[in-house]
């Protein structure tokens, strides 16, 4: 991919980032956090890269430290948040 | 043997290399979708369930598209990570949501270092690099210019991100303190770091020196520190979103380095998510977001503290609130930090459930920064089992507290502060806050009347007619209001 086409998906995200976001209630903003906590952590594709390659040892120890750290990232942050949002209930009819 | 299997993992990875961008697109497309869920708590799960299929795939497809060394060092990381965060994850009590997110962050960071550092060390296995073969040396690998700049600006983010939000933890652990910390010359101090770490990128272009490679990480450690110890606690709700936009700016960067659209379409999510969050935030203390960056907010606030007024004030009992409450026909809560430092939510519910047997209508008024993350108050009610729609944003609720009986403010202050509307020399003037001393009544729970609110200011509320004070530690007044109720 040249950059101009990485540029352009960049440019079309923020601007689907901008309006999806303001369309979360402001009740959820703690999960929204945690959530996008959790997937920020996709940079663990760049940790899988370097773990991978035996070439540089160097470059591999300092790999899968990353990938260690994503995952604490990952499976905490989607964990924390599906514990979360388990929590949020609607009022019971009968009280209503 | 080397060569052969070098040269068909190129192979598969050209005849494959469409396919793995659509995957990786795929997972992108997941995370947004996981983020729309939030719409609703209804379609919320279903979102984060969506995000974690995202993650999968954009996992596989990566060891599937790579060749790996060895697989059970890997899978050995992600299992020791993966446990760390699960056991984190299921036992962190609510209350400390802010510092666990400020934690995590700072993971964040620190990978998108290590990821950058690994690919300066071994450019040829990311693909940003190019063989070098002089005619007498050994080959090395130089690195693409373009490459050098986007990986030199995540790891100068991911380093910012992990400083600052360790800083940030230590603030809302309790580990340091809250007060913001002004070093003389701090603005010359912290421009100069950061026009450093720009110029040392430009010259990163030029030359891809490890001391320049080096400069950059370590200066972006130090301006992150710097950048976070003069904020103080009031503002953390502003630090939190902002780091959460930096680590999503870090995956970003790291994305163009990789030409991965996963990672840039999550690092553009990630990062206008907390941009946005932050002006939130912002807006909701009347507050500029270069003033909240500048720091020094609640520097001041031990001379109002000096000044505690010999006002009189009204004093009432849980005996007093229970019978006022049971004779109203609306209730309107208005939480705050305080609830959430003293456990009162599960006492507070109890307390709203006896009131609705008594044919009492109990809502629950939220400010924007009660707490100390966005949405933070939300979180706590809900773990509470306070149904979601029996809490208010503070634009849905605030024309109803003139035909209401009884405000009960708990652990809650500035934000009911009139003086944001009426004293232009107030530092929260301007700020919205929640018109509670337009009931009836007011109720306000605090531990003593010593006390000022963190942005330092006396509360006039306190010395009102209709406002009682209710003095005591908040969760064992809302229980024996329980008690006086029963």
């Amino acid at each position: 991919m040249d950059f101009i086409s990485i540029l352009s998906i960049f440019v079309l995200a923020c601007f689907v980032g901008y309006y999806v976001v303001w369309s979360v209630t402001p009740a959820l903003h703690t999960p929204l956090m945690s959530v996008t906590n959790a997937i920020s952590s996709v940079i663990i594709v760049g940790a899988l890269i370097a773990a991978a390659a035996a070439e540089v040892p160097g470059s591999k120890w300092l790999g899968l430290a990353a990938v260690a750290l994503a995952s604490v990232n990952i499976f905490g942050g989607f964990a924390v948040t599906q514990r979360m949002l388990s929590m949020y209930k609607k009022r019971e009819r009968k009280d209503g | 043997m080397a060569e052969a299997g070098q040269v068909h993992t190129d192979y598969v990875i050209a005849l494959g290399q469409s396919w793995v961008m659509l995957a990786y697109l795929i997972a992108g497309v997941c995370f947004i979708l996981a983020l729309r869920g939030l719409s609703n708590p209804e379609s919320s799960r279903r979102g984060n369930t969506t995000g974690m299929l995202g993650m999968a795939i954009a996992v596989v497809t990566t060891l599937a598209t790579h060749e790996i060394a060895s697989l059970p060092e890997i899978l050995g990381a992600m299992v020791i990570g993966g446990g760390i965060g699960l056991v984190t994850a299921r036992k962190i009590q609510m209350t400390a949501m802010p510092q666990l997110v400020a934690a995590f962050h700072s993971l964040v960071g620190m990978a998108a270092v290590l990821v950058g550092l690994a690919a300066y060390l071994n450019p040829m296995a990311f693909g940003i690099g190019i063989r070098v073969t002089p005619i007498a040396a050994p080959s090395f690998a130089t690195i693409m210019p373009v490459s050098r700049v986007e990986m030199a600006l995540g790891v100068a983010i991911g380093a910012i991100t992990f400083s600052g939000s360790v800083i940030a933890f230590l603030k809302l652990n309790g580990n340091m303190s809250g007060k913001p910390i002004l070093l003389p010359l701090r603005h010359v101090i912290n421009l100069g770091t950061l026009g450093a770490i720009l110029v040392l990128i430009a010259l990163f272009e030029q030359n891809q020196s490890p001391l320049f490679f080096g400069l950059i990480v370590g200066l972006s450690f130090a301006i992150g520190f710097l950048l976070i110890i003069p904020i103080g606690g009031a503002d953390m709700p502003v630090v939190i979103s902002m780091l959460n936009s930096y680590s999503g700016w870090a995956a970003a960067a790291m994305g163009f380095t990789l030409h991965n659209s996963a990672m840039i379409i999550t690092g553009a999510l990630v990062g206008s998510s907390g941009a946005i969050l932050s002006y939130i935030m912002c807006r909701a203390m009347n507050r500029s977001f270069i003033s909240v960056i500048a720091g020094g907010f609640g520097a001041v606030a031990s001379s109002g503290e000096a000044a505690a007024i010999d006002r009189p004030y009204k004093r009432g009992s849980a005996e007093d609130a229970a019978f006022l409450m049971a004779q109203a026909d609306q209730v309107i809560i208005v939480p705050g930090y305080g609830m959430a430092v003293s456990q009162a939510q599960h006492a507070l519910r109890e307390m709203a459930d006896l009131l609705k047997s008594k044919g009492v209508r109990v809502k629950y008024a939220i400010h924007p920064v009660a707490g100390r993350m966005p949405g933070h108050m939300n979180v706590l009610l809900a773990e509470a089992n306070v149904p979601y729609d029996d809490v208010f944003e503070l634009e849905d609720i605030n024309s109803e507290f003139a035909q209401t009986d009884v405000a009960f403010v708990i652990g809650a202050n500035d934000v009911t502060n009139p003086a944001a509307k009426t004293d232009k020399s107030s530092p929260i003037y301007g700020m919205p806050v929640l018109d509670v001393e337009k009931a009836r009544t007011v109720l306000f729970v605090k531990r003593s009347m010593g006390g000022v609110g963190y942005a330092g200011v006396d509360n006039e509320l306190f010395y009102r007619d209709n406002t009682m004070m209710l003095l005591a530690d908040a969760k064992k007044m809302v229980e024996e209001i329980v008690k006086s109720l029963g």
